[in-house]
């Protein structure tokens, strides 16, 4: 095994299963809700347990590779912001009190 | 600690109607994401979650939210797709479970394979200096594509926030701006 692993009595096992939790709470709020902001907010929820889940393999292998993943998801996090945030507002522009479902307004 | 600060800010993500509530939960999310990631000697990545993350994204949102206005709740009485919400909480235990059923089964072996491919994370160097060295050596094709990702959402973000009321004069059929206008749909 490792020997920082083995020295700080890390236990990987834990984060994982946090972010397996964290991760599911995540899918089931995007299915349940219907406003298009908590629904974004979902998404941020599981990209955040997918980058623990990252860092904690990356620190498992004693690699750094997997904390410089989380900075490409963390740049993808923030584009995909900025689209998602620009998409609703234009939806509530032409209706006020969108849902999810409002989105296909956008077509065509 | 931090374990029960996720979990309690990601429930409440999901389960509080009001959406600021929503946003502050997430809040204290990623604060707690980012204090695990100290303890996991990732120093510098505890402190970009809290700049990029809290500092700009949930503002952004928070700022979205505040536009259109603070009072819209979500109702979740209706029921768009008969069943989805069932189906949703039946999908997530079904998730849960393989995820933990994953773990559980492969205890003691969770990562194979060769350590330390990249770089070893507890060389001598600190964990800016290596992250740096890793991103713009090894990783420099993704960080231009990153780059150029950055790029086209600004530029599409720009695209989607101008007013359609500028196409006005273009011989269009029916008028684009906020005249109360509806489609023929139904609302649900």
């Amino acid at each position: 095994m490792n020997s920082v692993a083995a020295t700080q009595g890390f236990q990987p096992y834990w984060y994982l299963v946090l972010a397996a939790m964290v991760f599911t709470i995540g899918a089931v709020g995007l299915l349940v809700r219907r406003s298009p902001l908590v629904m974004l907010m979902c998404v941020e929820l599981m990209l955040n347990a997918v980058n623990l889940t990252f860092v904690t393999f990356g620190r498992m292998l004693n690699d750094v590779g997997g904390q410089v993943i989380v900075f490409f998801v963390l740049v993808v996090a923030a584009a995909e912001v900025v689209v998602g945030l620009g998409i609703i507002v234009a939806v509530a522009r032409r209706r006020p009190n969108a849902t999810i479902d409002d989105v296909s307004a956008l077509r065509g | 600690m931090c374990a029960a600060i996720v979990l309690i800010g990601a429930c409440g993500v999901v389960l509080s109607k009001h959406p600021v509530h929503s946003a502050l939960s997430l809040v204290a999310t990623l604060f707690g994401v980012a204090v695990l990631f100290l303890n996991e000697n990732a120093q510098l990545l505890a402190v970009v979650q809290v700049i990029v993350y809290t500092g700009a994204i949930v503002v952004l949102i928070l700022f979205v939210l505040m536009l259109l206005g603070v009072d819209t709740e979500d109702d979740l009485s209706v029921d768009p797709i008969v069943g989805q919400r069932a189906l949703a909480y039946l999908a997530g235990f079904a998730l849960l479970g393989s995820l933990l059923s994953v773990f559980i089964i492969n205890r003691d072996a969770l990562v194979t394979g060769r350590r330390s491919v990249s770089a070893a994370l507890s060389g001598e160097s600190s964990n800016i200096a290596l992250l740096g060295r890793q991103i713009f050596t090894t990783w420099i094709f993704a960080f231009e594509i990153t780059a150029g990702l950055l790029t086209v959402a600004v530029i599409g973000a720009v695209v989607m926030a101008r007013r359609p009321s500028s196409y006005e004069p273009l011989p269009e059929p029916e008028s684009m701006d906020d005249d109360g206008y509806e489609p023929e749909e139904v609302e649900a």
